[in-house]
């Protein structure tokens, strides 16, 4: 039994990577969507910023599609709770980065000023909501949400979508989810772009890495102050049913807990505000690719320190605190997590070593397109 | 039971998978299909050395540039709906189904998006070899990408390498070998995958007969319209062949598929004489076909591949259904004790006993009084039994006619191919403008062949969505119908307005077709050497 707890903690780890890839990479994206309406004030311009993300956007996507298939397999129950209790938002989710690609292959096709305009409002809309949506979540999660399981493990919702949308901490860390890739994006329009372009990224990205930081800050006292959840008994080797199981309370500060008991775990979100301060300071002395490998390091220190705060906790049950999800008890079974650790230790490194290719093929500054030019993007 | 299961959501969750996936296999099959005639197009100019091919796979890659994307778009919808909208399939099965999933994502899906960019965009960063590698990797990774989901899918189909375990309520993975070696994944895979080669050599066919009738370029036109015929020849006897290996396949596993198929009522155990239905008009009310033209003696060879196999007929099944219906219920009720106090031995050898049938206990809780087995007795156990074993069949109708019509659109497009290959090998194809305009309006023939496909698949495996463990009517999640409504209308009108802009597009860049002059873009500056490429964005390094 020991080894499937170590497969467990394992994959709550894998699930961290995967959440911080997926906010990496997707999230340069989505900053480039955000700000190329105010980034690029011509046409020229803002085909410039398309063409920069350009040859990745796609690569980048399959992060949010793995984190997708990879919660599906190594924690089925987690997938089927999460993505249904966040209906409405999920889909709203959904329509955004179903409406990018399209986006990104249409714009600029047709060189009416209207349907480039149309798009470039697509961009915007279609990179800001799911990065707010990102962060709402996170946030939501670490508050609890409102569901609870039935005898054969269907889950029963007992909260309106309104409270997930209109939630003050969720909302924070929704805008703090958006700075961060707002800074992440400008930073790669200043490593590729030049000119007015460059210097508009510039601030835009150094704003968004200020306002982070004030967030992360005011987030992690919220968090410190918030009433978190506890697990009281429950053996981590359980097979993984979350129906029964497992004692939870509810304490306000317990998700300081791990901090607590050990105290090298500040390093994470220290990391993260590392990353956010010397972030900003990079760009301002006009180094982008140190600032973009700052920007990686922020979405570590946050991301990491959601997850640090929360273990075991994966989606805690302000309904049936019992019932909450944890590691222990909604991951695959062992038999799964062996072959799924066999493929991810694979697969993985080969994955992020053709993305490094492909990167270095594609490096280099990228210059305003031809109007007339229907080719690119 | 927390609450009832809403019929009105399952139908509503029903609906929108089946939009959204039968739209999004509207672009896999182009994709599968063309990232392959690319890299032969390509692999002709590599070796040869003749410019042209480069030109042909760049302006075929334009159009597939267009597909592409939206087969992205739409595929993230289906990554995710399984967990938004399918709760209860998805902690049933993920164990088992979300595997292959993830590793489509980490094998192929993220090779294929990878290099795409590199495709198009690296042309001038790279050797030919090593373009010509990207291109593959591509193609490899599209094909690979549908092999995994189609091995989800023979999971759904068949479900082999899974094991229920009363502990945690679902279904574990137990075996890899079984998973991925499932009889029916491996037929499906093939056929679909070649299905894909089958859409791209018409579109290429098509579009390519169109130039020929209109004097465009026809140095590309006719040379890509040998390859595309060639290719279709191979590819629609594949398809053929492979379809008859899964129909086989199918028939032994899931004999209800079969008969609805085939639209047989009574079971008729005269194998040698027994007739097989060209057409009819299957009736559900009255249990038989209203009007059918039937040819005798070939059902038993066409569907069994033997003489002596008796193939069993609706009304047989539904009859066979009845006792797994009762030992389900059974099953599903000594479940739940166990399932309330874990120490109940008793209880879970009555499930042990009875473990099989289980998902025939899942399936007759819609017809119990309350959803609730429990409320089941000698009074109404009948007219439970009699309901459910009645919805162990699916639509026959939808099932015979989508079936034909497939087969008819296959057969159809082999015996164009094979003229349209014969006449281009004789370098006369441009003497039967009636041939070439038959290829131009068969252009969407594949379509209606792949979607009827899915429709046979799915619609046939009805009402399981994992055959014979859980109904589709438990697997929903349990949103309200106002939900339901909200996202039915946001993926009807985004879905419509994208289809509108795809159309739009490909009908312009189709119709423009490969420019005339090789400088075409000269106007464009920086990247000297690029003529007529597209090169999409003009990168220059001598900037800050």
């Amino acid at each position: 039994m020991d080894a499937y707890v170590d497969l467990k903690v394992f994959w709550f780890l894998i699930l961290g990577i995967l959440l911080m890839g997926l906010a990496i990479m997707v999230g340069m994206d989505m900053g480039v969507g955000t700000l190329m309406r105010f980034v690029g004030k011509t046409d020229g311009e803002r085909r410039e910023a398309l063409n920069i993300v350009g040859p990745h956007w796609d690569g980048n996507q399959v992060w949010f599609i793995l984190g997708g298939g990879a919660i599906f397999a190594a924690f089925p129950t987690l997938y089927a709770t999460s993505f249904s209790v966040f209906y409405i938002v999920m889909i709203l989710l959904l329509f955004s980065m179903i409406m990018r690609p399209v986006a990104f292959e249409y714009r600029s096709k047709v060189p009416t000023q209207r349907w480039r305009d149309s798009w470039d409002w697509v961009f915007l809309l279609s990179g800001a909501l799911p990065m707010i949506i990102y962060g709402a979540a996170m946030g939501n999660i670490l508050e609890g949400v409102g569901f609870h399981f039935g005898w054969d493990g269907q889950y029963y919702q007992t909260e309106s979508f309104i409270w997930y949308l209109l939630n003050p901490f969720a909302i924070l860390c929704g805008v703090l989810s958006l700075s961060l890739a707002i800074y992440q994006g400008g930073t790669m329009l200043m490593i590729r772009g030049s000119g007015a372009l460059y210097d508009r990224a510039r601030n835009y990205a150094s704003v968004g890495g200020l306002l982070a930081l004030v967030l992360f800050v005011i987030g992690g006292f919220m968090v410190s102050g918030m009433k978190g959840f506890q697990l009281i008994s429950g053996d981590p080797g359980m097979p993984a049913n979350p129906v029964s199981g497992q004692t939870v309370e509810m304490v306000k500060g317990a998700w300081m807990a791990n901090y607590s008991a050990h105290p090298i775990l500040w390093l994470v979100p220290l990391l993260g505000l590392v990353g956010m301060v010397l972030g900003v300071l990079a760009l301002r002395a006009n180094k982008p690719t140190l600032g973009w490998w700052m920007g990686a390091l922020a979405w570590i220190g946050t991301v990491g320190a959601v997850g640090t705060s929360m273990f075991p906790f994966l989606m805690p049950s302000t309904d049936n605190i019992n019932q909450s999800l944890t590691v222990w008890n909604s991951t695959g079974s062992e038999y799964n997590l062996i072959w799924m650790t066999i493929f991810g230790l694979i697969f993985l490194p080969i994955i992020i070593s053709y993305t490094a290719w492909c990167f270095r093929v594609m490096r280099g500054k990228v210059a305003a397109p031809d109007t007339q030019d229907d080719h690119a993007y | 039971m927390d609450m009832l299961i809403n019929p009105t959501v399952v139908e509503l969750s029903r609906l929108q998978f089946a939009l959204t996936a039968l739209y999004h296999f509207l672009f896999v099959p182009l994709t599968l299909g063309m990232t392959f005639i690319l890299a032969t197009m390509e692999t002709v100019y590599v070796i040869t050395g003749k410019p042209i091919y480069k030109e042909m796979t760049q302006f075929w890659g334009k159009l597939f540039g267009i597909n592409f994307a939206l087969g992205v778009a739409t595929g993230l919808t289906m990554e995710f709906e399984f967990g938004t909208n399918w709760s209860m399939y998805s902690h049933f099965v993920g164990d088992i189904f979300g595997t292959p999933l993830a590793i489509e994502g980490l094998m192929a899906f993220f090779m294929e998006s990878t290099f795409v960019g590199v495709m198009f965009f690296g042309w001038e960063r790279m050797s030919r070899k090593a373009h010509l590698v990207v291109t593959y990797l591509v193609a490899l990774g599209s094909n690979l990408s549908a092999l995994w989901i189609l091995i989800a899918n023979g999971f759904m189909q068949d479900p082999r390498g899974g094991t229920f375990d009363p502990n945690t309520m679902r279904m574990q993975f137990s075996s890899f070998i079984e998973l991925i070696f499932n009889p029916d994944a491996q037929a499906k895979f093939v056929h679909t995958s070649i299905a894909g080669f089958v859409t791209g050599s018409m579109f290429v066919m098509g579009i390519s007969a169109y130039y020929l009738l209109t004097n465009k370029r026809k140095d590309i036109a006719l040379r890509s319209f040998r390859i595309a015929a060639l290719f279709g020849v191979i590819s629609s006897i594949g398809v053929i062949t492979l379809g008859d290996a899964l129909g086989y396949i199918d028939g032994q596993k899931q004999p209800t598929k079969l008969a609805a198929m085939e639209a047989i009522w009574n079971t008729d155990y005269n194998t040698v004489s027994a007739s097989w239905n060209l057409i009819a008009i299957p009736s559900r009310a009255e249990q038989k076909n209203v009007f059918a033209v039937s040819i005798p003696y070939i059902l038993t060879p066409l569907l069994t591949h033997s003489e002596t196999t008796v193939i069993p007929g609706i009304i047989q099944l539904e009859q066979e259904a009845k006792p797994k219906i009762v030992n389900g219920i059974k099953a599903m009720i000594a479940l739940k004790e166990y399932n309330a106090d874990h120490s109940n031995t008793q209880a879970l050898t009555t499930f042990k006993q009875y473990e099989n049938d289980m998902g025939y206990g899942f399936l007759a809780m819609q017809f119990a009084p309350d959803q609730d087995l429990k409320k089941i007795n000698a009074t109404n156990l009948p007219s439970v039994l009699d309901k459910t074993a009645k919805d162990t069949i699916p639509n026959v109708w939808v099932e015979f006619w989508s079936f034909r019509l497939m087969v008819a659109a296959g057969f159809f497009m082999l015996a164009l191919f094979a003229f349209a290959a014969y006449f281009s090998l004789k370098n006369e194809i441009e003497k039967h403008p009636g041939l070439l305009k038959l290829a131009m309006w068969s252009i969407s023939l594949p379509w209606v062949a792949v979607e009827f496909g899915w429709i046979t698949a799915e619609n046939g495996r009805q009402p399981w969505s994992v055959f014979g463990w859980l109904p589709t009517f438990v697997s929903a999640s349990t949103h309200s119908v106002g939900y339901m409504v909200f996202s039915l209308i946001g993926f009807t009108l985004l879905y419509s307005s994208f289809i509108a802009a795809e159309l739009y597009l490909m009908f312009k860049y189709a119709r423009l077709g490969p420019q005339e002059d090789h400088h075409g873009h000269g106007a464009e500056p920086a990247g000297g050497g690029m003529a007529g490429q597209p090169t999409f964005a003009k990168l220059s390094m001598d900037r800050k």
